[in-house]
């Protein structure tokens, strides 16, 4: 049984899987990592996804427009951020605590609004998935990487884009110093409140993208709390992936994969206990994280609120 | 710093009041109830009074753990009391309120208490993780009737009943279809955690298909959560790519795995509720309870004085199982005939389903 796990369409699943499910943890760090990298920790991810779900799939649902649905969920995400960034930055709230806060707000509203709105369970075609010609037709890669749907293709290509604006752009410039230090930032005349007001909106913006990803790109439907953590887990990816985007691209890839792995092991009868094959993506998490802990250090002005001294 | 202390405080305020609305139903009934307990040390005189014919309504709450549509488990309680209240003849005569998504067992826990307290005459927890609460709480309200499920515990307590469901039962029907429609010879279950109901349930289901057809493989895969859609979804796609032409699952976050086989004209066998209205091109047959069975003797008993201490079971035989077919799935007769012929001989008890 164990010898099946390395048979071609095992292995090919194991990794078209393991892209799919890492999309939405994707589009959610990436956010958190700008939010971190100049100094605010938002906690509030997981409320901001299902808000994003909600509002993604509703609006898909009545208007038959999947891009309609996504633009939702931006938008959401957006004032969400807003609502967020107006918090931390103007009235210096502790970012932990208010965070939580706004994922309880957006965990009861997208309750609220789904059983008013909607009241049953309900489906919705979703985006299909897109070949990217010639490529698709690669044996393996192709079904692995190019025959995915188009929300998965862009949490992939936000890595790459994620490091060149934080690493070779003056805005990247601009959010890490901020992040390492909001003083001598603002005294070099870089709008400190501006910065992360722009890093926290934006977050809002991808973790309803990540929320969107979910209702009605992988799943196609909105139940209740779907995200189940999801949201926790992408800003702990942040940490694990030490706040730069391909860390945590590699982080995420990671905790998929032996997500998607224990799920073929149950299905080919492989006999390690249920209970254990679920733990194992969070156990080796764990581990590598406690391996890696002191390669990185975290941005210095984390979750500390700007207060010029005047 | 201290007015954003405050706000903060509001804000979070805010949004857990927000949290409770969402699931919280409204429970209305004023504190009048918690004068009643002393009523009953002089109940005997009034007893005799009661047949004159404007009679208090019966009133129920119940606490459960996932939302009332989630098609499946909390609903299957929520619409047999709607049913109950239709049969009864409206609110007038039963009267009932619910707590939903009551997934933390410590507010589920003060919501028992609380409804207790409010003097309703049963009070249902329902999911097996409310049975350590309950036996805390119910012998502080000895006038109130309390029902847990699913469980055939009752602590031993007169004030308590237990209900459960026999889902091995149509698990084995589910099963026995399954074994029959397949064509890959494959089939998948999507299950949430290895315990009660949907281990009963997915075992009932592989012993129909052995029964069958003893060289169709069952691939069972248990996600390890009540709530994880996204798991569960990809979950049921590790079974297409196996070769799953075929498969069932349980809980309420079986609605993504649905999902997917819709999408690979995989069959689907639904339980606990019916979940045809979610991809009616692809549901075969779902087993639906109807705890009404067992709730109008709770009611009957809890009439005459009985408040508890009595465990109940619905199966087929006696109705409080129902298998419910797609009316749009096009099931051939010999298919429906070889279920209704398995429903009839688990009933009257000429198959007997051996589980592991």
């Amino acid at each position: 049984m164990i010898s099946e796990l390395f048979s071609v369409t095992v292995l090919i699943g194991i990794l078209a899987s393991g892209i799919r499910l890492a999309t939405p943890y994707l589009y959610a760090s990436i956010g958190e990592t700008f939010g971190q990298r100049s100094g605010v920790l938002n906690l509030g991810v997981e409320g901001q996804m299902l808000l994003g779900a909600f509002a993604a799939f509703f609006v898909a649902l009545t208007t038959g427009n999947l891009w309609f649905g996504v633009l939702a969920a931006m938008i959401v995400g957006a004032l969400m951020g807003l609502l967020m960034a107006f918090v931390t930055v103007n009235l210096h709230a502790q970012q932990g605590i208010s965070g939580i806060g706004f994922y309880l707000f957006g965990l009861g509203m997208s309750d609220l609004l789904f059983q008013k709105l909607m009241g049953t369970v309900e489906t919705v075609k979703g985006f299909p998935p897109l070949k990217i010609p010639f490529l698709s037709n690669i044996p393996g890669v192709g079904e692995i990487f190019f025959n995915q749907n188009i929300l998965v293709y862009g949490a992939y290509l936000l890595v790459p884009a994620a490091w060149f604006v934080l690493n070779k752009t003056t805005l990247g410039l601009k959010i890490r110093s901020v992040g390492e230090n909001p003083d001598a930032a603002d005294s070099l005349g870089v709008s400190v409140a501006r910065v992360r007001y722009f890093t926290i909106i934006l977050g809002g913006v991808l973790s309803g993208i990540a929320g969107a990803s979910l209702s009605i790109a992988l799943l196609n439907v909105f139940q209740q709390n779907m995200t189940s953590g999801l949201g926790f887990i992408a800003v702990a990816l942040v940490y694990f992936g030490g706040w730069r985007p391909w860390g945590v691209l590699g982080g995420a890839l990671l905790f998929s994969m032996v997500n998607s792995l224990q799920l073929w092991i149950q299905v080919l009868g492989i006999p390690i206990p249920s209970d254990i094959a679920v733990m194992m993506p969070y156990v080796l998490t764990i581990l590598v994280l406690v391996a890696t802990v002191s390669r990185v250090r975290a941005p210095t002005a984390l979750t500390r609120p700007f207060e010029r001294e005047d | 710093m201290k007015k954003f202390a405050w706000l903060l405080t509001l804000i979070v305020a805010l949004s857990m009041v927000l949290a409770a609305c969402g699931t919280a139903a409204p429970a209305t009934e004023a504190p009048v109830a918690a004068t009643e307990a002393p009523v009953a040390a002089t109940e005997a005189p009034v007893v005799a009074t009661e047949p004159p014919v404007p009679a208090e309504p019966f009133r129920v709450a119940v606490v459960m753990p996932s939302a009332i549509n989630d098609l499946a488990f909390s609903q299957s309680m929520y619409d047999a009391l709607v049913r109950i209240q239709e049969e009864m003849g409206g609110p007038e005569a039963f009267e009932f309120v619910y707590s939903e998504g009551m997934f933390v067992v410590d507010d589920a826990a003060a919501a028992i208490r609380d409804y207790a307290s409010q003097g309703y005459n049963l009070v249902i927890a329902h999911g097996s993780q409310y049975g350590s609460s309950l036996q805390e709480i119910a012998p502080d309200f000895p006038e109130t009737s309390f029902a847990w499920g699913t469980t055939a515990e009752t602590f031993g307590l007169p004030n308590i009943f237990a209900y459960e469901a026999a889902s091995q039962e149509g698990g084995y029907v589910n099963g026995v279809l399954a074994a029959t429609l397949s064509t890959s010879k494959v089939i998948g279950v999507v299950g949430p955690i290895e315990v009660g109901d949907a281990k009963l349930y997915v075992d009932g289901f592989k012993a129909g298909v052995a029964a069958t057809n003893p060289e169709v493989q069952v691939n069972v895969n248990y996600i390890g959560s009540f709530s994880d859609v996204a798991l569960a979804s990809e979950a049921a796609t590790t079974h297409i790519s196996a070769g799953a032409d075929a498969m069932t699952g349980t809980a309420q976050m079986v609605v993504g795995a649905i999902g997917k086989a819709e999408e690979a004209g995989a069959l689907w066998f639904g339980t606990q509720s019916n979940q045809s209205s979610l991809a009616p091109s692809i549901v075969v047959a779902s087993q639906v309870y109807h705890w009404e069975v067992v709730l109008k003797e709770m009611i009957a008993m809890i009439n005459e004085g009985e408040l508890g201490g009595v465990s109940f079971r619905i199966d087929l035989e006696n109705g409080g199982e129902v298998i419910e077919f797609n009316p749009e799935y096009a099931l051939s007769d010999d298919a429906k005939a070889l279920a209704e012929a398995t429903i009839k001989g688990i009933a009257d008890g000429t198959i007997t389903i051996t589980l592991p």
